[in-house]
Formats: structure tokens, sequence, C-alpha cells
């Protein structure tokens, strides 16, 4: 009788100096199914598949191929076993085809030249069976993330593994993407493959997964069948605690405007229309308002113009009454701006400086940490010892730690410390809780509650409708850079908030609330 | 040991380990040229300015000081995210400067020092000027420079500005003669040492290192400059004015490298020959594997540039007899050439050591939690 499992590690145990990575971990794949694997960060998971994937050897434990044990020291022997990950970070040549991508490392050859015929129309024939639809011909530069993760699908795919690792596929993608990626993964296990997929999307391991197996700081909790399980449950599990989904929260008493923009335009850098157009609104003491939008409606751009990053081409910013609509970014800093990026590499972070070197990057030069252009290294470094007390910051060595070494949900607690304790009248926070796990999300949400209840403007921009819907106090939908609703969270459903935000119902805004 | 400490320590592993791989190169090429006086030959450039002790020892000092500048001049602006390549020129320009002042103007050694620092200074900023505000590639620009500020600073002396050039020598007027009280006072050295052209520059020079030190690791404007050599948008989004930063950062970088053709030309070290000088000075170039040998550390850069100052002279000493004058050239330039592959051995030291650092590293992100318990 065939074995029931396709893969199993078994009480595998992983020790670093002085540190359990993992301990006693057994996880069981089966065939055809969707195993998802759920743990914050820091749990132990990319341990666990960095050693299912050979970059890794356990301490002790076994791993079992169809009930046979098997050594995986490298990845070429995971490759052997017809083991391939989708990493989070794709590893795709961006000026090479799709099918180029697919078939480099495994090329088919005829002689000394290249023998693409047949590659292609075994590509074409995968991305038909499995509904990928990818062009073959297209440039990875050229087409969507979420294309190029079905290109990594297809490698997979073209090397006729039968277990595929996912790790946290869905943090880059939009949900429209993340629908897609569902159906794709529902389609893999139909036809056999056995997909592992790492997340800590609960709402994600609900819909697709056929069992989970949640780690806890690096200790195995348990394995359950999401058919007699709930999200609350896992989260549960996952945390160690309840953690509650909806923000607590008061009804907002908003005071005096803050920020006011009139008519504000800023022109796009990839084409030639304008990103943002004849944007109007403002924001109030004590409330959260939120743009929401699909990705790439303007939103970025609409941050950039408001924040400084970029210059407007039309239109007016007030803060506080003053017209800030040219001033540089270190003076709206100083009138009490504070901006969480988007994207906490590009932006947020000098990534090779240590920790307390980043969290005095917007005020390195008050007196407080400056005397006769002199940094007061002592200031600085009690400063961030304090901030890394209070938000909970962790590292491997605390403030000297450097930026780049730390985990994602760290580096983003770093950036919010930072920008919450400069105490801004305005707080603009851009999608300020991507890729992190539920106990961090549900910390950042409290921290921006707890700025609007000091009576604090927040401005949260966001492409996760549950956010939108929590967090906020009002809602503004951004489509195709125009605000095209004005929305109360109390009485609109998830689904005519998605019409808006797809472009399928719109109403005038308001300039004035 | 924390990750600075462990940082520092390996780049210190890794250009030693260049150091070694490039003298063994050089001891190859001497043994396939000539076996038999190989070893006479590879002793003679490691013992450099001490097999002629003790004027060898004065003239290696001699050279270690502009050769502190510019490669103080290259690892400032590479701290900043700049390459600046221009070095060279702008070492000329500040030969210019300081002669001018000295054998024109009569000026005393401080003041001419002070021209050469500005001069650099200038050919320094325009290359800035331009990446900052028209985003052309400092690069192209530098190099272009070079050699504009060669050419033009060759005209000024042969024929423009009359009184620089000696027909007698071809070369500018020697500085004992026409102004004595512009060379940089020696304080008994060149007695000590046997030498003319042994002085205080070297003690200059290091405090000038230590100072650049001091400025990119304690002050604000170091942090600036720093942060947007490491990432350009956060210091952006953190409202640091980038584009200034990049035209004082070469600024800076160019008045380093015309000190350092004073502190040469003014320790009376040697004069400028307008007609045969058709190519960059080689100490402008040496700037560069200097910076990179040092990692782009200040207080690095003293100790590399006593090193390739010291192989430099070692090289002169080699029996003529045995080898052409140029091998030593040879030997000297692969060493250096070696040198810079510094970065790239510094990958390999971190990866001998890598599986034990980055698993405790890994560990360490893993369970951070449990750590703090």
């Amino acid at each position: 009788m065939e074995n029931e499992y396709i893969i199993e590690m078994l009480n595998i145990t992983k020790e670093f100096p002085g540190i359990k990575a993992n301990d006693n971990i057994t996880l069981q794949l089966k065939k055809g199914e969707i195993h998802a694997l759920l743990g914050e960060n820091g749990a132990g998971k990319s341990t666990l598949m960095s050693i299912l994937f050979g970059l890794y050897q356990p301490t002790s434990g076994i791993i079992k191929k169809n009930g046979q044990e098997v050594h995986i020291n490298t990845p070429n022997d995971a490759n052997d076993l017809n083991i391939g990950m989708v990493h989070q970070h794709f590893k795709l040549v961006e000026c090479f085809s799709v099918l180029d991508n697919i078939i480099l490392g495994v090329e088919p050859t005829k002689g000394l030249f290249l023998e693409k015929k047949n590659a292609r129309a075994k590509v074409m024939e995968l991305s038909e069976k499995y509904g990928l639809m990818v062009d073959p011909d297209a440039l990875i530069s050229d087409i969507t993330v979420g294309m190029q993760q079905r290109t990594e699908i297809l490698k997979m795919l073209y090397r006729d593994n039968e277990v595929l690792i996912f790790d946290e596929p869905t943090a880059v993608l939009t949900p429209q993407e993340i629908d897609e990626l569902m159906k794709i993964m529902k389609n893999l296990a139909k036809e056999g493959k056995s997909i592992l997929f790492i997340t800590h999307k609960l709402n994600e391991i609900m819909e697709v997964a056929d069992r989970c197996t949640i780690l806890r700081k690096g200790k195995y909790i348990g394995t359950v069948n999401i058919s007699e399980t709930s999200k609350e449950e896992l989260s549960r599990m996952m945390v160690g605690r309840n953690v509650s989904f909806s923000v607590n929260k008061k009804p907002s008493k908003p005071g005096d405007t803050v920020l006011k923009v009139e008519h504000m335009t800023v022109p796009s850098k990839v084409h030639g229309n304008n990103a943002v157009k004849d944007v109007s609104f403002n924001v109030r003491k004590g409330e959260i308002v939120c743009i929401a939008g699909i990705d790439g409606n303007g939103q970025s751009e609409f941050v950039q113009g408001l924040t400084g990053l970029e210059k407007v081409s039309g239109g007016k910013i007030l803060f506080n009454g003053q017209d800030i609509t040219k001033a540089s970014i270190r003076d709206r800093s100083k009138m009490g701006m504070s901006h969480i990026p988007e994207d906490r590499h590009k932006h947020g972070l000098v990534l090779d400086y240590s920790i307390e070197q980043n969290m005095v990057l917007q005020r390195y030069w008050q007196p407080e940490f400056e005397s006769f252009g002199f940094i007061k290294s002592k200031a600085v470094r009690e400063y961030a010892e304090r901030l890394i007390e209070q938000y909970d910051v962790r590292s491997g060595q605390g403030p000297v730690t450097i930026t780049r070494s730390m985990s994602g949900g760290n580096q983003q607690k770093a950036i919010i410390a930072r920008e919450i304790d400069k105490d801004p009248d305005l707080l603009v926070a851009v999608q300020p809780t991507r890729g992190l796990d539920v106990g961090a999300i549900e910390y950042i949400h409290s921290q921006l509650v707890a700025q609007r209840d000091k009576g604090k403007a927040v401005l949260l921009v966001s492409l996760e409708l549950d956010e939108v819907m929590d967090v906020s106090d009002r809602i503004l939908v951004m489509y195709e850079g125009e605000l095209v609703g004005q929305l109360d969270p109390k009485t609109v459903s998830v689904e005519e908030l998605g019409l808006y935000m797809a472009g399928a119902k719109r109403d005038p805004v308001p300039e004035e609330v | 040991m924390n990750e600075k400490t462990k940082n520092a320590l390996l780049s210190i592993v890794a250009s030693l380990v260049c150091i070694v791989i490039g003298l063994l190169v050089g001891f190859i090429i001497l043994y396939c040229i000539n076996a038999e006086n190989a070893v006479d030959g590879f002793t003679r450039i490691i013992k450099g300015g001490f097999y002629l002790k003790p004027k060898g020892i004065g003239s290696e000092i001699a050279q270690s000081a502009p050769l502190i500048m510019t490669g103080l001049s290259v690892a400032f602006a590479f701290k900043t995210g700049l390459f600046n390549i221009g070095a060279a020129g702008q070492y000329t320009v500040g030969v210019f400067g300081a002669l001018y002042f000295a054998i024109i103007l009569h000026m005393p050694w401080y003041v001419c020092l002070l021209a050469a620092m500005v001069c650099g200074a200038i050919w320094g900023a325009v290359p800035g000027i331009f990446k900052a505000y028209f985003n052309v590639n400092e690069v192209i620009t530098s190099i272009m420079f070079n050699w504009i500020g060669l050419y033009l600073v060759n005209e000024l002396m042969y024929n423009t500005i009359p009184g620089m050039y000696d027909q007698k020598t071809t070369r500018t007027y020697k500085l004992s003669s026409a102004s004595p009280k512009s060379l940089i006072p020696d304080c008994g050295m060149n007695s000590i040492f046997r030498t003319s052209s042994t002085t205080i520059a070297i003690f200059i020079a290091i405090a000038i290192a230590v100072i650049i030190y001091i400025v990119l690791n304690k002050t604000t404007f170091g942090y600036e400059l720093k942060a947007c050599g490491f990432n350009k948008d956060a210091a952006k989004y953190a409202g640091i004015n980038e584009k200034r930063n990049v035209v004082l950062s070469m600024t800076i970088a160019g008045a380093l490298a015309g000190i350092g053709a004073g502190l040469y030309f003014l320790s009376g070290a040697s004069e400028w020959n307008p007609q045969v000088s058709t190519a960059l000075p080689a100490i402008g170039f040496n700037g560069i594997p200097v910076a990179l040998l040092a990692l782009s550390n200040p207080i690095g850069v003293i100790f590399a540039a006593l090193f390739v100052a010291h192989i430099s002279v070692g090289g002169a000493y080699l029996p003529t007899k045995y080898y052409q004058p140029e091998i030593a050239d040879l030997i000297v330039a692969v060493i250096i050439y070696l040198c810079a592959f510094v970065t790239l051995f510094k990958g390999i030291v971190a990866n001998l050591f890598k599986s034990k650092k980055e698993q405790k590293a890994n560990a360490n992100a893993d369970n951070g939690k449990e750590e703090k318990k």
C-alpha cells in the first residue's frame, strides 16, 4: 500500500549555538493536500523549511519521503527529490523571457544549441493544465508581480516537482491576484501536487488549506484540520493568547482640521497622464481617515506628493493652516508630519545603519542629539534603548544591531516607534502592517488608534480591506487617481466598498466634512 | 564581541590576505624573470625603505603623506556612494595652487597648502555639481576633469605665467632657492634620515585622517553623508538634502587630494615638469587602491598608504643588473592591483566562517524572543 504521507519531518530539532530554533517538530504532508504552516515572525517556520530544502541540517530528527528516510544535504538533493520552492523574493532574471527563466538551469540542448521547441510545448501544456495563462515570450521586467510568481510556479512544475513550498506567497500580491493564486493552488492540489503553504494570514488558510501545522517560538503546537477549526482557534494557537480581530476603539471625536488638500494633482512617472487627479479632502484631529483602493491607483504618488518626496503639479496642501505645497521634506517633518513609508527598505530605513542610528533618522539634528555638529552618541543610545523597550523592537544585539539583520516585523516596529515618538500632529501611515503577523498587526493598529485618541490626525493608506474596515473612522476610496467616494466604515459593507474600489460605483466627495 | 568589532576584524584579515597574495604573485613574477636573484630582489621589496636605512625610511615617509591624502580623498567619496576617480586631476590642480603661491607669491607654506586645498576643492566640486544637479555620472566628469586639469596646469606653468618654469632644469623652480619659507618645516627630520624632503607633512596627513574619521563617525554631517551613501532614498525621506551632500562630498574629496599635492611639492620632494608631465600623477590614482585596501576606513588609509609607499620605495632598490627598472614598477603595480581585490577576499574570508556565523545570526533572528527571556 502506498504511504499516506509524501513528506514526513519527524521530531526535527535544530539547535544553533545557544538557541533551539526548532524543538522536536513533526510535520507530515499528505499527498495532494494543501498544508499550511502557521506561526509568528521568528517562530521557526523558515528554519524548518530551510531544513526541508537542504539549506540546513537538522541537529536531530529524520525526514522521510514516501516512507523512505532521505538525507537532504543541499538544495540540489531537494530538487532530485522533486521538492520545489517559491521564495518570497523571486529568483528570476529580469531581462529574460518567461520561458528562458523556466528552463534556466535545465536548458534542453541539441549539440551546442538551445532546443526550446519542446520546452515551449511543455510550458504551454502546463500553463494550460493549471490555468496559469502565462505568456512564455514576455520579459520578466514587463509582467506583473502576480505573473512573475506564476513563472516561479511553472519553474517548479517544469521540473516535475511533487512537493511545492510556497513561502508567504501572498505578501506581494493584490487582492485579485491573491484570489487567483488560491484557485491555482487548489488546482495544483487537485492534480496531485502536495503543497506546503507558509503564511500568517488566517483568512487564506481558512480558504484553501486542508490542514494546518502551528509553530510557536520554535515549538510544535499542533496540527489541525481546517474544517474543524476557526480563525480564533488558529490565532490562539499561534500567538498563545486570544487575539481580537476587531480593533477596540471608542467613537472618534474629530476636532479642528489638521490637513487640508485642495485639488492636488501629481504627474505619473510611468505614463504621460497624472497619477493623482484633482484630489481634495481634509483630515481632522482625533480621526483616522483611510484612503482605500486597489494597488496602483495613485495612492503611492499621492503620498509622495503629500510628504514632499515628489513635486505636485497642481493644487494646494494646507497643514495646520499653513501652505506647505512647496515646503521641503525636513520642514514638513519639523511642522509635525510623520510618515510611515510604504517601502520600509527603500525609504524607511538605512539598512546598513545600526538600529540606534535609524531611530534618530528624523531627529539626529535636534539639540537633544546634536551639539556643535557632533552627534551625542550617549543620548542616541539612551533614546534608542527607550524606544526599543517601549515598542518591543526585538533584535540580536540591541541598539547596535545592524538593521539589515533584523526581521521585517521588527524593522517595521522600529519605523513606527520612530515616527510615533516624534509626537506628530499628522501621522501618514502607508500600509503599515504589510507582511506582518497578527500579533504585530494588532499592536500597530492599537498604536494608530492610540494616536487618534490622543487627539492626533491619522491618514492611513491601505490595501487590506480588513484594515480599512476595522481601523478607520472615515474611508476615502481612490480609483485611477481620483477620490470616488467617502464612506462610513460603520455602515458600508465590504461588498459595497469593493464596488467603489473597482470603479463600478462613484459619488462626489465633499471637500469639507 | 559585537557585529562592528567582528566586521572590523574581518576587514583587517581580508586586507592582510590581499597583501600576502599580492606579494606572492610579485615573487612569482620575479622568479619567472630571474630565478637566481628572485629571493634577493623580493627581500628588497619587502624591506622597502628599511633596505637602505635611514634614507629609505625618510623617503618612504615623504611618499606616504600625499598617498594618505589621495587615499582619503577616494575613501571619503566612497562613503557617500561616489567614486572619485578624479583624485589625480584634483591633485594636479593642487600642485599648481601650491607652486603658484610659493614661487610667484612667496607665501609661507601653510598659505600655499591652503591654496592647494582650495584648488583641489574646486576641481572636485565641479563633477559633484554635475552629478547632483544634472545627473551626470561623476566617474565620467572626473576623468575628463583629470585631463582638463593636467593640460591646463601645464599650459599655465609653461606659457601663461612667467617665472614658474625654469628653462635650465626644464622644471618648475626649486623651492629651496626660489622660496625657502614655502617649504614645510622638517623639524630636523631631514638630518635624521639624511634626506631632503622628509618633513612634518606625514603628521599633517595623519592628523587629517583622524579628523576625517571623526567627521564621518561622530558628526551629524558624517551621519548625513553616510546615509546618502548607503541609501539615497531613505536619506531623502529623512529630509537630508542629498544633492547638497553630493557636492560637498566631492568638494571635500577634492580638497583632500589638493592637500596631498601641497604636502608633496611643498616638502621639496619634486618639481613639476610641464613638458614631460603628459601623464597624470600616479599618486592620484594610487589613492584608489589605498582606499580599497583600507576598505574606505580613514584610519585604515594611513596604514594602507604606508604599505603602498613601503613597497614602492622597495621596488626602487631592485638590482637593475638582473631586473629592468620597469620590473620594479610592474611588481609594485601587481601588488597594488591585487590590493584592490580586498572586498572579494573579504567575501571569501567571510564565507570561511559563514556556516557558523550565519546559523547563529538566523538563530538570533528566529529566537529573539526566547533570548529576551
